[in-house]
């Protein structure tokens, strides 16, 4: 499906002084298929946006629409955090069932697709295990299972690596490439880092930092499948140095006020 | 380099060894320790009692309150006081516990609930539950039901503060998740509020039973035929010394016994748990 994000506004009321507006005017568009990256420093807002096309933030003024035709049953948006959010008291398989719970699947049809989805996610060991039972990376597998599990129309992503080290997060970004080549549902990608966004999506949007507004929208002129072996070539340096000199300032400006 | 594979130490440099500095933190169990300070405070006692140095009246000798328990036992007497305060206990327990644990989640959960509800409860919670017995009486009578209704009311109180404040801490990430995947008000409470109240109700639940406890020794000393606190008022009148301790060993052991089932229960209930 396409998402639609029209005249976008958040302000935050302050407890002392003005409100603090953490969104202005954001206005963007992902198409049918398309692997979206959301960049900015950080306090631009990014999650926030996310958060709002989710659902899960009210909006000040503006709107985010969903266009397209959607299968029956099939929700608009699952989300992977950046926290994994995994519910601590459920099994890896019960925590993939939450959403087919929710969307009425019965019992045994969801024990099937949550088995299928771990399966995919490599994960099929470890469906009786629990949460904290399992490394960083295997978390996050589980949350993008349960994501992935209820066939949603965009699949919105908060920074899912993040909390992940470096050595982990670039297995995990191949990984998540690889199920999305087989999957091919729209992704949103809110991150901060610019290696990351450029190596996995097709477009990556630069927001400014707050209040975030839409800097510009750089295509990725990188093909498909994208292989480790890109991250040196010219196309993939030339991208990610055009991003950084986009947002350099606005880094160095975050950077004085402490990020907050 | 030396044989070693260390790099060779200039001849006069002086060397210091580094050592454990954390010795003196570390804490170790004393297994036996701990069966020998509960064994040795028995012997102590039971040797005291022998030499004679006060009179069994005051102070009967731990063999001689074993030996009373069991003649208590054999003649069905220890059961029958037993079996009454038992009753009593678990139906007020149940009752105080089911009833907080409720009252916890809406209070926690729903706004209005918790605008009525907290300053009721900080104003009632104070008051010692046996001060409310005479009232309660008066109200439900002299029999069964004023009795299980001041336990319930003394383990009340710790469940609905214990939970409420689980409620409360209920981590809002997961309650975003739940939402972000559908999960609509009653979801949320069942699926992510419910079970992040359950080491918090635990915690209530042994606080309650200590509660309960003296609650029902308390009550068992107005009015009635049966039940530890009257065996061991009766005694006390009585002067009969050695029964009365049985009955405080008695009170004892269900203190210990309603701990140990109710963590052992925990385990079972919150498998989840690191560590």
């Amino acid at each position: 499906m396409r998402v639609v994000v029209e005249r976008l506004g958040k302000a935050y009321p302050a407890r002392r002084g003005p409100a603090v507006t953490a969104l202005e005017d954001v206005t963007l568009a992902a198409e049918p298929e398309e692997f979206l990256a959301i960049l900015g420093p950080s306090g631009c807002g990014k999650s926030t946006l996310l958060g709002a096309i989710a659902g899960l933030i009210p909006v000040t003024s503006g709107g985010v629409f969903f266009e397209g035709v959607r299968r029956a049953g099939q929700p608009l948006t699952a989300t992977v955090f950046q926290e994994f959010a995994l519910f601590p008291w459920r099994t890896v398989r019960a925590n993939v069932e939450l959403g087919l719970e929710e969307l009425g699947v019965p019992g045994r049809e969801r024990a099937a697709r949550a088995r299928r989805q771990l399966e995919q996610m490599g994960l099929h060991d470890f469906e009786d295990r629990f949460p904290h039972q399992l490394s960083g990376g295997m978390r996050q597998r589980v949350g993008i299972a349960r994501a992935l599990a209820v066939d949603p129309a965009v699949l919105l992503m908060d920074e899912p690596f993040s909390a992940l080290d470096a050595q982990t997060r670039t297995l995990m970004m191949e990984e998540l490439l690889g199920v999305w080549e087989r999957a091919r549902t729209t992704i949103l990608y809110v991150t901060h880092n610019i290696q990351e966004a450029v190596f996995m999506a097709d477009r990556v949007l630069v927001l400014s930092r707050r209040p975030g507004r839409v800097l510009a929208s750089v295509p990725v002129p990188l093909p498909r499948p994208r292989t480790e072996a890109m991250l040196g070539v010219p196309a993939f340096v030339e991208t990610a140095d055009r991003i950084w000199r986009l947002i350099r300032s606005q880094a160095e400006a975050a950077l004085v006020e402490g990020g907050a | 380099m030396t044989a070693a594979g260390m790099p060779a130490r200039p001849g006069a440099a002086p060397r210091v060894p580094v050592e454990d500095r954390t010795r003196f933190l570390a804490r170790t169990e004393h297994r036996a320790l701990r069966v020998a300070a509960l064994v040795g405070a028995l012997v102590l006692w039971e040797l005291f009692c022998r030499a004679g140095w006060v009179p069994a009246l005051f102070l009967p000798s731990p063999l001689g309150v074993l030996r009373e328990a069991r003649d208590m036992l054999a003649s069905g007497e220890l059961l029958v006081h037993l079996v009454a305060s038992l009753k009593r206990l678990v139906l007020g327990f149940a009752l105080g516990s089911a009833a907080g644990v409720a009252v916890g989640i809406a209070v926690g959960v729903f706004s209005a609930a918790e605008a009525v509800g907290t300053p009721l409860i900080a104003a009632t919670f104070p008051i010692p539950k046996i001060a409310l017995l005479p009232l309660l009486i008066l109200w439900l009578g002299i029999g069964e039901p004023s009795k299980i209704a001041v336990i319930a009311l003394g383990v009340f109180f710790p469940l609905a503060l214990n939970t409420y404040a689980g409620a409360r801490q209920a981590d809002p990430v997961l309650i975003r998740a739940a939402v972000a995947f559908g999960a609509g008000r009653w979801s949320v409470i069942r699926k992510v509020i419910v079970p992040s109240t359950l080491p918090m109700v635990f915690a209530g639940l042994k606080l309650g039973a200590g509660t309960a406890l003296l609650l029902l020794v308390a009550a068992e000393m107005i009015a009635v035929e049966s039940g530890i606190g009257f065996l061991v008022l009766n005694a006390a009148n009585l002067m009969a010394t050695t029964k009365l301790m049985v009955g405080i060993v008695v009170l004892s052991a269900l203190g210990v016994l309603s701990h140990w089932g109710l963590t052992a229960l925990e385990r079972v209930v919150i498998p989840w748990r690191e560590g």
